[in-house]
């Protein structure tokens, strides 16, 4: 029992589906209620693209499990319009702070430039940022159906078929799309019988949600060898309603149902906070970590989203926040496709794109582990001569490695993106995010310019553009739709007047140019539709 | 002081993959040895025996003050 949240249970509903004779048919079927599953559902309702959601769970997420969410993620969260409660509820924070024993190391700002809507990370249990989700995607429309399983899964050239289990027996429901969001332990994966190759890391971590009420600020502490735990790491971090994670590695020897007891992690938590400091523990367990994925997340008519497709160690903010920049890559495109204004190919780009993604996810995450859990008695060597030359020598300081907090990932080499012509100074290349700036709108009002793209093609005039308009697309143009008032559209993307960005739904770049060259964007904008 | 210590390698991450690689399945008196000559090359290539006697002050065993 949380002191902080109360679960809501969610009653199962017999559905027209289930009640009907036939097989029900739909556009898409997503599989999964966590965080990815239910920004899909989101996303598709926003694009007019009926949504049915199993979710075999009766409750949102039980414990707090992911926390920390990139600016990238609530950027997404933000277009689909959710991302202010979550900002509102959540922990803002931007301050790294390295331990080395009792010591500081140093401390590291992830957001060194001002000037963007959505801070750099904020802190949040899951189950609260669900609950938001859910608001959205229900006020949107879409059917979400609570302890429904798939039980058995028929795919075919035309359809999938799905066999799904509830309280009150089984249907059967068809789709076109099935979107697999079932998390790191994927039943539809196991059904296709799919392999999820990678690493298992031997060792295990004891975490934490304590409520207490401090002082502390809102920062990210991470300890190497801290006396509390001695020769291994911990890590502390801010969530809402005072409470607080916090992660012990335990080693690999260590027996998870003994940590897991109070009298083992009281004790523990005494140790780190002190006699002085009231707390109470809300939840606790134990976990291992993986680094793996699937060879390919699009099977046919399936596409794998979040962990089902790939998991990565929780150092670094790479699991939810990877899942969601997945199915904002996916959804554009499986909405054309649905539509029939590109070819079900396109779909392969998601391959391309977030296999890519997920790799540099896995590389920074494994290297995270390997500098966390050295595996070698040189590799530790190593890893303590930095940490002993980081208290006063700067050079050793970002080879220091608790976790590479994610970025943005770029699609650079895409099928999709169009290269440059001509050589651009500085601003976001082909396949890159489109960075966010402070702008004013036309009425006066202080606006963000990342507001304004989204969902569909846009095209961003650096300058006028009287009569520059390509079929399909929306202009943006600096100096009439919005204004530069800080110069930091020039800063960010580029100084040129003339100078044109094509931006997909997704808010990625897929071409720019120099001057404005309606055959050039064109030929663009079908690259960047698959065709 | 002429050693730089100051950050000097542009992607530090691949840096330090490359050097955990390189003793990758060497027992430790290989990996001992592979560094005794990593620092016998590298030091060639500095050539300025001030840097490397400024490098050596640094690395040191730390001495107890009483």
């Amino acid at each position: 029992m949380l002191q902080t949240y109360r679960y809501t249970e969610h009653s199962h509903r017999v559905s027209g589906d289930q009640k009907s004779e036939k097989t029900a048919h739909h556009p898409v079927v997503i599989v999964g209620g966590g965080p990815v599953g239910l920004t899909a559902a989101i996303d598709l309702r926003l694009k007019g693209v009926p949504v049915v959601l199993l979710n075999r769970a009766t409750t949102v997420s039980v414990g707090s499990r992911a926390v920390c969410y990139s600016k990238r993620a609530l950027e997404i969260w933000d277009r689909l319009g959710c991302a202010e409660g979550m900002i509102e509820k959540g922990v803002a924070w931007k301050t790294g702070r390295l331990f080395n024993g009792e010591r500081e190391i140093f401390n590291f700002d992830l957001l060194p430039e001002p000037g963007h809507k959505i801070p750099a990370f904020i802190n949040l249990q899951q189950y609260h940022l669900e609950d938001i989700l859910i608001d959205r995607a229900t006020e949107l429309g879409a059917d979400i159906r609570w302890q429904e399983e798939v039980v058995g899964i028929d795919p075919a050239a035309d359809r999938v078929v799905l066999n799904v289990s509830t309280p009150s027996g089984n249907y059967a429901v068809a789709a076109d799309w099935i979107i697999a969001a079932d998390g790191a332990k994927s039943t539809i994966r196991d059904f296709l019988g799919l392999e999820f190759f990678g690493q298992v890391f031997k060792d295990r971590f004891l975490i934490t949600d304590v409520v207490m009420k401090n002082d502390f600020p809102p920062e990210r502490w991470f300890w190497f060898d801290p006396p509390f735990n001695p020769g291994r790491s911990a890590l502390l971090h801010k969530q809402s309603d005072d409470l607080w994670r916090i992660d012990f590695q335990l080693g690999w020897d260590a027996d998870p149902e003994e940590e897991m007891k109070p009298e083992r992690v009281k004790p523990r938590l005494k140790a780190m906070l002190g006699d002085n400091v009231d707390f109470e523990i809300e939840w606790v367990s134990v976990y291992t970590y993986q680094c793996r994925r699937l060879e390919r997340f699009r099977h046919g008519r399936i596409l794998f989203a979040g962990d089902s497709a790939h998991q990565v160690s929780p150092f670094g903010a790479r699991g939810a926040n990877s899942g969601v920049q997945d199915t904002d890559n996916l959804i554009w495109k499986l909405k054309l496709v649905i539509d029939r204004l590109a070819p079900d190919s396109l779909l392969d780009s998601y391959d391309d794109e977030r296999v890519a993604a997920a790799d540099i996810n896995l590389m920074n995450s494994t290297r995270s582990t390997d500098f966390i859990v050295p595996k070698s008695a040189m590799s530790r060597v190593f890893r303590d001569s930095v940490l002993e030359l980081a208290q006063d020598h700067a050079f050793a300081r970002p080879l220091i490695n608790s976790g590479r907090l994610s970025l943005p990932a770029t699609y650079g080499s895409s099928p999709l993106n169009t290269p440059d012509e001509t050589s651009f100074n500085r601003g976001p290349t082909s396949g890159a995010p489109c960075p966010d700036v402070p702008v004013t709108a036309a009425d006066g009002k202080a606006d963000w310019l990342l507001n304004r793209f989204g969902n569909d093609f846009t095209l961003l005039f650096l300058g006028p553009a009287e009569n520059r308009t390509i079929k399909g697309c929306k202009s943006v143009i600096v100096g009439q739709d919005v204004f530069d008032t800080d110069g930091l559209i020039k800063e960010r993307y580029d100084g040129d007047k003339n100078a044109v960005y094509l931006i997909r739904p997704d808010q990625h770049v897929a071409g720019r140019w120099k001057k404005f060259d309606p055959a050039a964007i064109e030929a663009a904008l079908k690259k960047a539709k698959g065709r | 002081m002429k050693l730089n210590t100051n950050p000097n390698i542009e992607n530090p991450d691949d840096f330090y993959e490359m050097l955990i690689e390189f003793h990758r399945n060497l027992s430790d008196e290989e990996s001992i040895k592979a560094n005794a000559k990593l620092v016998l090359l590298l030091a060639n290539h500095i050539g300025d025996r001030d840097v490397i006697a400024e490098a050596m002050a640094i690395a040191a065993p730390k001495t107890e003050t009483a």
